[in-house]
């Protein structure tokens, strides 16, 4: 019996990971979610913008540190990240012209525009693997940990070591700073208001004198800003795919629909609930079990509710059970 | 068809018989069998978007479930495996099966409330770790039986033409659960599900060796009676004379006449279908899904089920796209569940479909055979773009040999592009509903 370090090797394997994670989809899920309350569709091409700001970011980094230039402990990314997210928006609002604001206009269903947004993810995919190529990128600098395994071990004495990766520090400080920034946008400022008005009720925004082609250009923008972090935090914390941004698409949407899709608060809560399910279900017991129990009843397997290679079941599942139970999400979105 | 439909689908020939004289006649058959398949696919999901207005974006799950058909219905089945676990497998599915049969009645039959929860929570968590107990040891002791060979359960070892039918209704079953929990919801929801179930499908696929050997892919599977393997025809005394007197080697006429018979089975398929969806298209039902899809309230109005229509015109769609992937991996003789990739499987029979004009199933089979042939050649053109561009360029210039080795993805650039112009400028399509 040795709950400390079972509480450790939880801590390590599940609970810091998790948390990170569930930053990233929480950022990635806000995206969804503000262009579905604001232009009322879904957006498919979300996974690709990230992986399109992702890859702005990369470039310039590398940019900085041929030129010798670093940030201390700190990922050099995070210096880049300010003109990454400029570049994104760019592409997002000339998207927006180009693309979207034509069938705006005509009113058309928003099942053609989540079919749009399919072509849009399709260009998107393609320049990101024109450009950068297909493969993995790794770009994380600076330390690499906030706290090591060994240093924790002997600090504390316990045989488990609890690893925190600069990583996932950054990320969720980051994705605190960034949403704290986006309530106060949404809540406080006469853009933010005119905002979640247009989103509420679209006539009569536009009667009391809201310009509609603003509130979107605003939202292209914070969109443009939220996928570039997330994914920038997802490619320090892992690493850089294309293919890998496309799939995040699944437990995004998830997170978005299981929160209520059009609610910014739900769908940070999303985001937590699809990652730290994902981590709870594809990680092996084990380790903790036989801190937990005694020797005699130490486990033979696993114990390992799922393989990792179906963590997408879980957010699938996760999905599927709000879709038959409460198909508005856990806090109230928009739609039915 | 109208005469203008008809010198489009004259054209496409003409770009397949093209291909033939300045390529390969073995190229212009290969296009024109993947063609025929796609004609099917793009079949189905018109029947899904052009008539009911439903967004599938699985459509690669249900393909590869067709696929999967075929290794189920084919194959022999691998005797040692089933003595040493096949039965706990089965039966570890089974309790799967009735877990949630349970957990649903208990569902459906308690008053509503916390008991009813907590019964269902516990059924399903007791269920689950019976069910992992049963099948994990059967699993383990099937997918040990000889691994670089088989180790997997094997099939049933029917005809494979069976497996057509067969793979139509293992998409059917698929898409019966997704529809009964995404239909009656928003449109998004569908789409976000459907993509959801390709992906898991894909992954069990992967990962579940027992069943089809996973990555290790299962190679040889039996043809169609009827299509003759090479090796024989080759062998076959009165085929080379004849091969001969058209003036053609052995070796390229034996490959050129199993490609024509594939070719002959799959018009069949194909025009069998073409003309159920046509009857459907014109026959009351399909006037009421029309009806249905441009205006869902006032058909409500009119005592229609939409939901129900949906959920019916859903699985017609998917069992169609279901036979054609089964089709698909009896052309290939191999399951390579790797090979299954959303860009090419999705989302390229969605291009064909909007592209050829959604809601005219003639459309969807132009769709399907235009952009099939532009998929294959989209590539080596992009290729010599990117070669003119950089003719300029010295040697060894990183710039230059970014841009060639870029070219392959030129395609999903260009399928984008194709798939925006068209929603944009002709939504309606090359052949539009009538």
């Amino acid at each position: 019996m040795d709950f400390l370090n079972a509480i450790v090797a939880f801590a390590n394997f599940v609970l810091v990971p998790g948390t990170a994670y569930g930053a990233q989809l929480a950022l990635g899920a806000l995206g969804v979610t503000l262009i579905y309350g604001i232009l009322r569709f879904s957006n498919f091409a979300h996974g690709d913008t990230m992986a399109i700001g992702t890859m702005f970011v990369i470039l310039i980094t590398w940019g900085f540190q041929s030129a010798g230039i670093s940030f201390g402990p700190l990922p050099t990314a995070l210096l880049a990240l300010p003109f990454g997210i400029v570049l994104t928006g760019l592409v997002l609002v000339g998207t927006d012209k180009v693309v979207y604001q034509f069938y705006r206009q005509r009113k058309v269903k928003p099942v053609v525009l989540v079919m749009v947004s399919l072509g849009v993810m399709f260009i998107m995919n393609g320049l990101t693997r024109f450009i950068i190529g297909p493969d993995d990128q790794r770009f994380a600098d600076g330390e690499r940990f906030i706290i090591s395994a060994r240093n924790f071990k002997e600090m504390t004495g316990l045989d488990e070591g609890l690893a925190i990766k600069t990583t996932q520090g950054i990320t969720v400080i980051t994705a605190v700073i960034v949403v704290a920034i986006l309530f106060w946008f949404l809540n406080k400022t006469r853009t933010g208001k005119s905002m979640r008005a247009y989103s509420d009720n679209e006539d009569l925004a536009l009667l009391s004198g809201i310009n509609p082609e603003r509130v979107v250009l605003y939202t292209w923008l914070i969109v443009a800003a939220l996928a570039t972090v997330a994914g920038t935090l997802y490619g320090l914390d892992k690493s850089f795919k294309p293919f890998t941004y496309f799939q995040l698409l699944l437990p995004i949407f998830a997170a978005a629909i299981v929160g209520g899709l059009g609610n910014p608060l739900g769908a940070i809560a999303g985001g937590f609930v699809i990652a730290f399910s994902e981590v709870t279900v594809t990680y092996a017991f084990k380790k903790v079990a036989t801190y937990v129990m005694p020797e005699a009843l130490a486990p033979d397997g696993l114990l390992q509710l799922m393989s990792t290679d179906y963590k997408f079941a879980v957010s699938f599942s996760i999905l599927i059970i709000v879709l038959l139970f409460k198909p508005t999400g856990l806090l109230k979105g928009q739609s039915v | 068809m109208t005469r203008r439909d008809a010198l489009l689908f004259v054209f496409v020939g003409f770009l397949i018989l093209g291909t033939g004289f300045t390529q390969s006649w073995n190229s212009a058959l290969l296009i024109l069998n993947m063609g025929l398949i796609s004609a099917i696919m793009a079949l189905g999901v018109n029947l899904q978007w052009g008539l009911a207005g439903l967004f599938n974006v699985g459509v690669m799950g249900f393909v590869a479930l067709g696929g999967l058909a075929t290794v189920i219905t084919a194959m022999p089945a691998n005797a040692e495996e089933w003595s040493v676990g096949g039965v706990r497998v089965l039966a570890g599915l089974l309790l799967g099966a009735g877990t949630v049969i349970a957990a649903i009645m208990v569902y459906q039959k308690l008053p509503a409330g916390r008991p009813r929860t907590l019964t269902m929570l516990a059924t399903l968590i007791g269920g689950f770790f019976l069910f992992r107990f049963v099948f994990d040891g059967g699993v383990e002791a099937v997918e040990a039986v000889n691994p670089a060979a088989t180790g997997y359960l094997g099939g049933l070892g029917l005809p494979i033409l069976l497996a057509w039918p067969v793979g139509g209704l293992l998409a059917a079953g698929a898409a019966w659960i997704i529809g009964k929990t995404a239909l009656g919801l928003r449109s998004d929801y569908l789409a976000i599900a459907t993509l959801g179930i390709a992906e898991i499908i894909i992954a069990v696929m992967k990962n579940e060796d027992w069943l089809s050997r996973g990555v290790k892919n299962v190679v040889g599977l039996p043809r169609p009676t009827g299509v003759p393997y090479e090796i024989d025809l080759q062998e076959d005394a009165g085929f080379v004379e004849t091969a001969a007197g058209l003036g053609l080697d052995p070796a390229t006429a034996s490959t050129l006449y199993v490609k024509l018979v594939y070719a002959a089975l799959f018009a069949v398929v194909l025009i069998i279908l073409l003309w159920l969806a046509q009857k459907a298209l014109s026959s009351p039902w399909g006037r009421m899904m029309r009806a249905i899809r441009d205006n869902e309230v006032a058909a409500e109005a009119m005592g229609k089920d939409v939901t129900a229509r949906h959920l019916q015109v859903f699985i017609l769609g998917s069992a169609i796209c279901g036979i054609a992937g089964a089709m698909m991996t009896t052309l290939d003789g191999q399951l390579t569940p790797t090979g299954y990739q959303p860009l090419r499987y999705t989302f390229l029979i969605w291009v064909m479909v909007i592209v050829g004009g959604s809601g005219n199933n003639f459309g969807s089979v132009l769709g399907g055979f235009l952009i099939w042939f532009l998929w294959v050649q989209v590539e080596p053109m992009g290729l010599a773009l990117m070669q003119l561009i950089t003719a300029g360029m010295s040697d060894g210039f990183w710039l230059k040999q970014h841009l060639i080795d870029s070219a392959a993805h030129m395609r999903l650039l260009t399928m984008g592009v194709v798939l925006l112009l068209v929603l944009r400028f002709s939504p309606r399509g090359l052949i539009p509903e009538r």
